[in-house]
C-alpha cells in the first residue's frame, strides 16, 4: 500500500522562458489516491502532463517503480489517462471507444468484449454499446472516457479535473463513483483539479501546489486542520488569519491577549501566523467573551450565517448557527483546537483578512468556472 | 424572412443560368437533329463512344488517385505547422490557381514537347528527346498539376479540425506514431478525402483542354467529343445527350463514394 511507484525528482519545468515548475520533488504511492490542488496557472496540470509523457521536462526526472521513464514515449507507459474535455473518439461508437486500447494491444475477440462488457457495466452504461458517443450527455461521456483508460488495467490513471464540465449534482455523484471505481481496482490516481472540496472528499493524500513549488503534502486532514502556510489556510476552506506571537511553548499571543494553543517548536517571540477556522469560533455574550466586537454583516448559507466581525478595525468572518443581527455587540470564545499556529511566509499578510469581504464573494459569483471555489 | 430575400439574386440567377440551360440540354438531347421530333437516337448512339467514356474515367481515376497520394501529405505537414506558416504554405499551394488554367496548361506544353525545356536540358546530357508529350501520362500529369489544389484545401482544412487531445488520446492508449495515423488521423479525415476527390474527380473527368493540348488523337477524352459536337460537327442534339449521360455518371460515382464511406451524415462538399 505505501509503496513508492512514482517519484518525481527536482522536477522544473519553462514554457518561454516562464517557470511553470519549480524543482518539484514527489513520491506517489502504488494504490493510492493523490489529488494535485491548486488555482489555475500552478503547475498542476504540467506535472500530469509529464507523468503522462505528453511534455519533457526541461530538467529533473520521472521514476516509474524505480526505472528512469523521461524518454519513454505516452504509449510505452503502463498509465491512462482521462482527459479534461473526454476527448473521445467521434468516429467511433461507446464500444469501440472503449476497446480501442485493447484493439491496439491485439488482444483476442472474446477478451476484448468481456473486458469492454464488465467495464461499461462498472460505469453503468451497459446498454449503450452502440451509441455513438456525441448523442451522450456530458456525464455519460465522462464515464466513457474513464472506461476507456480503465479497461486497459493500467497501473496509473491520471485524471485531468474530469468533473470540471458536469453540474453540481453529478460531481457529486462521480466522485463517489470514481472513488469506489479506485477502491475496487486498487489503481493509483493521480485527481488534478482546483476544487478544494473534491479534493477532500476523494483524496488519501492531496498535493497543494501554487506558482510552480509544492505547498504541502498531506492527507485531507492534516491540510484542513495544520495548513502549513497562509496560501493553503485560505486555498482549503475559509480563514481568518492573524498576526501573532509566540510567547512560548503552546503560548501564543493575539490581539494582545495571549491564548493556549497545541502548537510548539517555535522560537520565543517568534511572529506568527495564525489560522481561526469561521466554524470553530464560539460566540458568548459581549460580558464573557475575550473578545468582542460589532457583527457588521450576515449572509444566510443554508446550514449556517456567515456573519463578519469587526473587532476594532479587523473583520473577522464566524459561521455560525445562531443568527446574530447586524449591529449586535458579541463576544468570543477561541479554545486551544481552534487556534492554529504557523510559521511566516510569503504569503503572510496577503490572505485571511476579511475586510473587503462582500466584494470577494461577488467575485466568487462572477467567477463562472468557479476557479477560486471557496465554501 | 429577410435572409431568404438575401438569397433570392442567386435564386434567380441559378434559375435563369443552371435549370433553364439543364432543361434546353435534356430537351436537345431527346430531340433529332434534323427534324426536331423526339427520339432516343441520341442517346443510343452514345453506345459507340464507351470506349472514350471509360478512358476519361479511367484517365481521371488515376489523376483523382494521384492527387490524393501527393495532397494528403502535403495536407497533412500544412496542418501541422506553426500559424505562420501555415498561411504562407497554404499561400503557396493556392498561387498557381492565380494564374489563367490555359496558361498554365500551354505552360506545361512548352515543358513537355519534344523542344521543350526538359528535353533540351536532357539533350545537353545526350539523352532523348523523350516522348514526354501526346501521350496518357502527359494528360494525367496535367491534370494532376492543374487539380491538385482542389485536393488539398479540404484535407487541409479537416485535419487542422481535428481535436490535439484525440492524437494524445491514442498515443495514451498505445498507438504508436502509425497507428495514431491508421486509427485516429485517417478515420477523422475521411469527409475531407471524399469532398477532395469529388473535387478533383468532377472536373477531370469532363475536362477536354487538357487533353487537346497535352493529349494526341488516341488520349481523346469525351469532354472533346463533346465539344467537337458543338463546334465542328455541328450536332448539338448528340453533345447534349453526351453531357447528360456524363452528368449522371458522376451524379451516380458521389453517390457511391459517399454511401461507401458512410459520410451522409458529415459536411461533404458535393460538387
Amino acid at each position: 500500500m505505501s509503496e513508492s511507484l512514482i517519484r518525481l525528482t527536482e522536477l522544473s519545468m519553462l514554457f518561454d522562458g516562464e517557470t511553470v515548475l519549480d524543482g518539484l520533488n514527489l513520491t506517489i504511492n502504488d494504490s493510492e489516491f493523490l489529488t494535485l490542488l491548486g488555482p489555475s496557472g500552478c503547475g498542476k496540470t504540467t506535472t500530469l502532463r509529464i507523468i503522462g509523457g505528453f511534455l519533457s521536462p526541461t530538467s529533473g526526472d520521472v521514476f516509474f517503480n524505480g526505472r528512469r521513464i523521461n524518454d519513454v514515449p505516452p504509449y510505452k507507459r503502463q498509465i491512462n489517462t482521462v482527459f479534461q474535455k473526454y476527448a473521445l473518439f467521434p468516429h467511433l461508437d461507446v464500444y469501440e471507444n472503449v476497446a480501442f486500447g485493447l484493439r491496439v494491444a491485439k488482444l483476442p475477440k472474446e477478451e476484448i468484449d468481456k473486458r469492454v462488457t464488465e467495464m461499461l457495466g462498472i460505469v453503468s452504461l451497459s446498454g449503450f454499446e452502440h451509441r455513438a458517443v456525441t448523442s451522450l450527455s456530458g456525464g455519460q461521456q465522462q464515464r466513457v472516457a474513464i472506461a476507456r483508460a480503465l479497461v486497459n488495467h493500467p497501473k496509473v490513471l491520471l485524471l485531468d479535473e474530469p468533473l470540471g464540465a458536469l453540474d453540481l449534482r453529478l460531481r457529486k455523484d462521480m466522485q463517489n463513483e470514481l472513488k469506489r471505481i479506485q477502491q475496487a481496482m486498487g489503481i493509483t490516481f493521480i485527481y488534478v483539479t482546483h476544487d478544494q472540496e473534491e479534493a477532500l472528499t476523494m483524496s488519501d493524500h492531496i498535493v497543494v501546489m501554487d506558482k510552480g513549488h509544492i505547498q504541502q503534502i498531506g492527507t485531507p486532514e492534516d491540510i484542513y486542520n495544520e495548513p502549513e502556510n497562509a496560501f493553503v489556510a485560505d486555498f482549503i476552506g475559509e480563514s481568518n488569519i492573524l498576526d501573532g506571537v509566540m510567547l512560548a511553548d503552546y503560548k501564543v499571543r493575539i490581539f494582545g491577549h495571549s491564548y493556549v494553543c497545541l502548537d510548539s517548536g517555535f522560537a520565543k517571540n517568534e511572529p506568527v501566523d495564525v489560522v481561526i477556522r469561521p466554524e470553530d469560533i464560539d460566540i458568548v455574550p459581549a460580558e464573557a467573551g475575550v473578545l468582542t466586537g460589532t457583527v457588521t454583516s450576515v449572509t444566510f448559507k443554508g446550514v449556517h450565517y456567515d456573519i463578519i466581525v469587526d473587532f476594532g478595525g479587523f473583520k473577522w468572518l464566524i459561521q455560525t448557527t445562531d443568527f446574530q443581527p447586524v449591529g449586535a455587540k458579541i463576544g468570543i470564545m477561541l479554545e486551544p483546537d481552534a487556534i492554529h499556529v504557523m510559521k511566516k511566509s510569503v504569503y503572510s499578510d496577503s490572505f485571511g483578512d476579511y475586510s473587503s469581504y462582500s466584494d470577494e464573494y461577488d467575485e466568487l459569483e462572477d467567477d463562472p468556472e468557479g476557479l477560486c471555489d471557496e465554501e | 424572412m429577410r435572409n431568404k430575400l438575401l438569397s433570392a439574386p442567386y435564386l434567380v440567377w441559378m434559375a435563369m443560368f443552371t435549370i433553364v440551360p439543364l432543361c434546353v440540354v435534356v430537351y436537345f438531347a431527346f430531340t433529332s437533329s434534323a427534324t426536331g421530333a423526339f427520339t432516343l437516337d441520341n442517346i443510343l448512339q452514345i453506345a459507340t463512344y464507351t470506349p472514350i467514356f471509360l478512358r476519361s474515367i479511367g484517365y481521371a481515376i488515376a489523376a483523382t488517385l494521384i492527387c490524393l497520394l501527393l495532397g494528403y501529405p502535403v495536407a497533412y505537414v500544412i496542418a501541422q505547422a506553426r500559424p505562420g506558416a501555415q498561411r504562407f504554405l497554404y499561400m503557396l499551394i493556392m498561387l498557381p490557381m492565380c494564374m489563367s488554367f490555359l496558361l498554365r496548361t500551354l505552360a506545361w506544353v512548352s515543358l513537355l514537347q519534344d523542344t521543350g525545356i526538359i528535353n533540351n536540358l536532357l539533350g545537353h546530357f545526350g539523352i532523348g528527346p523523350l516522348p514526354l508529350i501526346r501521350n496518357a501520362g502527359a494528360v494525367v500529369a496535367g491534370m494532376v498539376y492543374n487539380y491538385l489544389p482542389y485536393m488539398i484545401m479540404p484535407l487541409y482544412t479537416v485535419i487542422m479540425k481535428i481535436d490535439h487531445s484525440l492524437i494524445e488520446a491514442a498515443e495514451d492508449l498505445g498507438c504508436n506514431g502509425r497507428q495514431v495515423f491508421s486509427r485516429v488521423v485517417f478515420p477523422l479525415s475521411l469527409p475531407g478525402i471524399i469532398s477532395g476527390i469529388t473535387m478533383v474527380f468532377v472536373p477531370a473527368v469532363s475536362t477536354f483542354y487538357i487533353s487537346q493540348k497535352l493529349g494526341s488523337t488516341s488520349t481523346t477524352m469525351i469532354g472533346d467529343v463533346i465539344e467537337s459536337q458543338f463546334k465542328a460537327a455541328y450536332n448539338p442534339n448528340l453533345g447534349a445527350a453526351m453531357s447528360l449521360v456524363l452528368m449522371v455518371l458522376i451524379f451516380l460515382s458521389i453517390g457511391i463514394m459517399n454511401r461507401f464511406a458512410g459520410a451522409d451524415e458529415d459536411e461533404v462538399i458535393t460538387v
